[in-house]
């Protein structure tokens, strides 16, 4: 996972809240067998409107969502994190996250910062009078500033931390390789490897 | 899992460890702190088509190795078909899940059984098959009956796509501590009473709730006395109590399965292996969280009426009333499951009729399975427009048998004997109930539309499976001999 500084880039104004999983990622598209490639399947239901806010050519290449409350709702997959992903979102801003999507994304490496409601109709106005305007998301800071105007966010420590130090839960893991290799190397000789192939001793 | 009280703590005390304590502690790579999981190290990593594809992809992604290839394995079974092997797989998912599987092993260097090679079959029947299963090992897959490993005396446990993929790159695991629950099972089984009446009597008593948070220990002289093929039916079914895990401590009859397969410690390394799993066993004095005594000469055929594996009889009762039932939830649950097993309440179990009799599954696949039902139904007539598959749960076990003749005996019946995989026991490939169809099954689960959408599942013995496919209703070997036929 890249370690995670400051972002800045196009944001886009989601005005809708209670976005659950089964809108960012719609059932459907969840038979995939790669991890990747699920840019397409974001907000599909939503985006066969040509009105629909990410499909306006002004917010192309977006990597800010300022979404309303209660962003992620529903069930717990993954898919959903990484179909914002894919698609090129780095942040979600909103009011309130449901719990499972925040902490998966947290995995992930997208950035879910907590905004008042106030900043995010501020930042809703903002975006709109500009479409297309970037903004500089500072998780050291945890700040999002676009001019003038600087507004905080909030995030958990913990979380924070991972992001910062680009760890997901295989890089937690591996800080400590020393201490796996170390146990490797006292593993008996006898314990059962399945390369290379051997045949069975007698028949049974 | 609240109020999980830490293994390592409840017989520190004292210093006596049961098995499962001792396996943990053996492969114990950090210790967590301050509510951090425990890191555990994996020595072997089973995988399968369904749950490895994404976990790869990951992999792939952030550019990582797979840590060690020569502790992991794949085979090919959930999806594949049971019925012309030779031809591409009809099914657009299912095809690519395996194509997937193909190109995922030969990138990584996984060794994989692949339809048509001769150690293909369900991932639980493979890794014992070839002796990789062995005591005091853990052993991860991502499935949730990797509890069958268990039954070696080795840590089973299954698990979902992202840890998988955990595995893959770290070979480890971070884990909490697990409860330990021991099921001591005295006396001694009649004949015609199998270790899947035992595990569905088990699950009937403890609720499917009831092992949530432990690993349970099967223990007892009825354990002693069954084989391999009978602990691992035991285990298989252990995670339908809800339990992390099954476990059974390793002996002579361990040892001797062991000896000779193709990946079992050799010579020296025998030995050596063989005294360290001499020292596995439960503690005498060691302490457990819970404790369930069943009495093995009391049990008879077990079956299930409802939708879930808990929901059981004696094969000489009948379906429950759920106005019997005092906890409310568990009525409501026996109302809607009576409603889609179209039954009624106070009908005995022996007069219910089937369409469909499945033997097969990772649960009773093996070859001892094969045969005990083979004994029953030769020389036999099947019942009238009643149709039985059986499906071998490797491509070894199905060759085993032809060379015993019993397939001839399947055939004869007017069964139908298939390639091996998972089939009828989830219904991936094209092996599906019809709405409404009836089926005896031998596999674990019989949740609503698991074996096909509408169909209507009683969980069995491969005894009772064979004799119900002669008498055409749900019955056990007994009941043959009532007919005279014996
Ligand atoms: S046989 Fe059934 S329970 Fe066993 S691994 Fe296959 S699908 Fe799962």
């Amino acid at each position: 996972m890249q370690k995670f500084t400051t972002v800045t880039g196009i944001a886009v104004p989601l005005r809708r809240s209670n976005v659950d999983t089964d809108q960012i990622i719609p059932a459907v598209h969840l038979k995939r067998v790669t991890r990747t490639g699920f840019e397409d399947a974001l907000f599909a239901a939503w985006r066969q409107d040509p009105d629909f806010v990410i499909n306006k050519k002004e917010y192309q290449g977006g990597r800010v969502l300022i979404a309303g409350a209660d962003f992620g709702i529903g069930s717990s997959r993954e898919h959903a994190v990484w179909a914002l992903r894919d698609y090129g979102f780095d942040v979600v801003l909103s009011p309130r996250f449901g719990d499972i999507f925040r902490g998966n994304s947290g995995k992930q490496g997208l950035l879910a910062g907590q905004i008042s409601e106030a900043d995010a109709e501020t930042l809703w106005n903002l975006v709109e009078a500009a479409p297309g305007i970037e903004l500089t998301v500072d998780l050291v800071g945890k700040t999002v500033r676009v001019g003038d105007l600087t507004v905080n966010f909030e995030i958990d420590d913990y979380t924070r931390w991972r992001l910062l130090e680009g760890l997901d839960d295989i890089g937690l893991t591996l800080r400590d390789e020393a201490r796996i290799s170390e146990f490797e190397a006292t593993r008996e000789s006898w314990l059962p490897q399945t390369l290379p192939a051997r045949s069975p001793e007698s028949t049974h | 899992m609240t109020n999980v009280i830490p293994t390592s703590q409840v017989s520190s005390s004292t210093g006596l460890r049961t098995l499962a304590e001792k396996v943990w502690d053996k492969h114990l790579v950090t210790k967590g702190e301050d509510g951090t999981p425990d890191l555990i190290y994996i020595d072997l990593h089973l995988l399968h088509e369904v749950t490895s594809p994404q976990a790869f992809d990951g992999l792939r992604l952030a550019n990582r190795k797979l840590r060690r290839p020569d502790l992991t394995i794949a085979t090919e079974d959930h999806n594949t078909p049971t019925l012309a092997i030779d031809k591409p797989i009809a099914d657009l998912t299912s095809r690519t899940q395996i194509e997937t599987l193909r190109r995922n092993c030969a990138e990584y260097g996984v060794r994989l059984h692949s339809l048509g090679d001769i150690e293909q079959g369900i991932v639980h029947v493979v890794g014992p098959q070839l002796g990789l299963t062995q005591p005091g090992i853990t052993v991860v897959c991502g499935d949730s009956h990797t509890s069958t490993h268990g039954a070696f005396g080795a840590m089973a446990l299954g698990i979902g796509t992202s840890e998988v993929e955990h595995v893959m790159a770290t070979q480890t695991l971070p884990l909490n501590p697990f409860k330990t629950m021991a099921i001591t099972v005295n006396g001694t089984l009649r004949t015609g009473v199998t270790a899947k009446d035992i595990i569905l009597a088990v699950i009937a008593k403890i609720g499917t709730g009831g092992g949530a948070g432990y690993v349970l220990e099967y223990r007892g002289e009825a354990i002693r006395a069954l084989s391999m093929e009978g602990r691992m039916t035991i285990c298989n079914m252990s995670i339908e109590a809800g339990a992390r895990a099954g476990m059974v401590a390793p002996d002579q009859t361990t040892y001797d399965y062991l000896e000779g397969r193709a990946h079992a410690p050799r010579g020296a390394d025998w030995d050596a292996a063989v005294a360290y799993w001499q020292t596995l066993a439960t503690d005498d004095g060691a302490s457990f969280d819970a404790e369930v005594i069943i009495d093995a000469n009391e049990l008879e055929p077990f079956v299930t009426w409802g939708t879930n594996p808990g929901q059981g009889v004696s094969l000489s009762g009948s379906v429950p009333n759920p106005a019997d039932i005092v906890d409310a939830n568990e009525r409501s649950a026996a109302e809607r499951a009576l409603e889609y097993m179209d039954l009624t309440a106070g009908t005995p179990m022996k007069e219910i009729r089937v369409d469909t009799v499945f033997l097969g599954s990772c649960t009773n696949s093996r070859i001892e399975d094969l045969r005990a039902a083979a004994e029953i139904i030769k020389g036999k007539t099947k019942a009238e427009g009643l149709r039985m598959m059986v499906v071998p749960g490797s491509a070894r076990v199905r060759i085993e048998a032809e060379a015993e003749g019993l397939d001839q005996i399947f055939l004869d019946f007017g069964a139908e004997w298939r390639f091996a995989g998972c089939s009828m026991c989830l219904g991936m490939n094209p092996d599906q109930l019809e709405p409404g169809e009836r089926c005896a099954s031998t596999s674990n689960r019989n949740f609503e539309g698991r074996q096909g959408k509408g169909g209507r599942t009683h969980l069995v013995s491969p005894l009772v499976a064979a004799a119900t496919a002669i008498r055409g209703t749900l019955s056990g070997p007994w009941d043959l001999v009532q007919d005279g036929d014996q």
